[in-house]
């Protein structure tokens, strides 16, 4: 009886079509996607029902942390720029012309105004280490007003007001900021939030 | 098959050197490592969804021509009060600290504010043929989730007029006279 012969296959198989299906997923990644901003302040959103969702530009983002802190977030370079100018004026401090390129390209800060600069001369890993204690909003003294003025007045498009807060901050920091938003006019904003599935009965 | 003969009809030795065909087939291995390496790298690093928002329209402060506009009949509003620790009081009608008895919920989905809200905008309906009036009020050391989870009972209830109010002090002294340790 003659032996069987298996017939031996090639293992190397054609990967072209992997090989086209690998590029075609990571172009579709690279031109969809943006990168995560870095955020010095971990925000955890409370989730909501609702589906409008947050324009990509013109937004300033007022984030509250778990402890109070209130940070400002901007992605308008230009807006920035003249932002920090007025803030100059404002509070007689001055930057150099490096701080304000670094200042331009800080997606989200947290401190008075005058610990920026301190912020400012820090490297990328070492800002992401420091603790930075929040722009005061109250009363007394409101650097969160004034940045808000300055950005919406110097916006080229209308800027809408975002307020990230974390589901364990106390509504009283809320209530600051939203008190600070209609001391000027701005009673249209948007509560930052994540996705909840709508219930689909209501309780008899 | 479709391939060209490049053996050369008959002369086999000493013919003209030939490049060696080298076949066309290069090994992709890497290229797709590399390639999904990339795309994972892609896709954990950045961010694809664009976050949810809820918008709010606040009333005007400097505008007290729409004070008056605001009135509306004491026995349609419900009131409800959000405190620490996730509890929700509410009460219906005006804050009249001597008749007014305040009702204590949670968020509870079934048996909580979303039952209220549900049952007593149905009656008030009912009864005057409008719709109800929502007044929210957070004390202090309520959480910003409180807040953003009552205005999502009214998304989910249909509710068409409701507010962000702050706490009237006649609120603070009901609570603290009806559920002392609240505030």
């Amino acid at each position: 009886m003659p032996k069987v012969k298996v017939a031996r296959k090639s293992v190397s198989l054609d990967m072209t079509a992997m090989c086209d299906m690998a590029f075609l997923l990571l172009t579709f990644f690279m031109l969809t996607t943006k990168f995560k901003p870095e955020e010095p302040i971990v925000v955890d959103t409370p989730s909501s029902v609702s589906e409008i969702k947050l324009p990509d530009t013109d937004v300033a983002l007022i984030s509250i942390g778990k402890d109070g802190r209130v940070f400002f977030g901007l992605e308008e370079q230009g807006t920035k720029l003249k932002m920090l100018e007025e803030m100059e004026k404002k509070y007689q401090v001055t930057f150099t012309d490096n701080e304000k390129n670094e200042f331009k390209l800080l997606p989200t800060f947290g401190t008075p105004i005058g610990g920026l600069k301190q912020i400012l001369n820090m490297g990328t890993s070492e800002r992401a280490k420091v603790n930075q204690p929040g722009i005061p909003c109250d009363s007394t003294n409101n650097e969160l007003k004034d940045w808000l003025i300055f950005a919406r007045a110097h916006n080229a498009r209308p800027l809408k007001v975002a307020i990230k807060g974390d589901k364990d901050s106390n509504y009283e920091v809320v209530k600051r900021v939203i008190a600070t938003l209609q001391e000027q006019n701005a009673n249209r904003f948007n509560f930052v939030t994540n996705m909840e599935a709508k219930p689909s009965s209501l309780p008899k | 098959m479709a391939e060209i003969d490049s053996s050369g009809g008959g002369k086999k030795k000493g013919g003209k050197k030939r490049a060696k065909k080298i076949s066309t087939k290069i090994d992709m291995t890497p290229m797709v490592d590399l390639a999904f390496l990339l795309i994972t790298f892609f896709m954990l690093t950045t961010t694809f969804n664009k976050p949810q928002t809820m918008e709010i329209n606040m009333p005007d402060k400097t505008d007290k021509k729409d004070e008056e506009n605001m009135k509306v009949a004491a026995s349609r509003t419900i009131t409800v009060i959000l405190a620490k620790d996730d509890v929700v009081y509410w009460y219906q009608g005006d804050n009249d600290p001597t008749t007014v008895k305040v009702q204590k919920t949670d968020f509870n989905e079934q048996t909580g504010i979303r039952k209220v809200i549900v049952d007593k905008s149905g009656e008030i309906m009912k009864s005057s043929g409008k719709d109800a009036v929502i007044i929210i009020k957070a004390l202090d050391n309520s959480k910003y989730k409180n807040i953003v989870d009552m205005l999502d009972e009214m998304h989910i209830t249909n509710q068409k007029i409701y507010a962000i109010v702050d706490v009237y002090d006649t609120d603070k002294e009901m609570l603290a006279v009806q559920y002392p340790g609240s505030i």
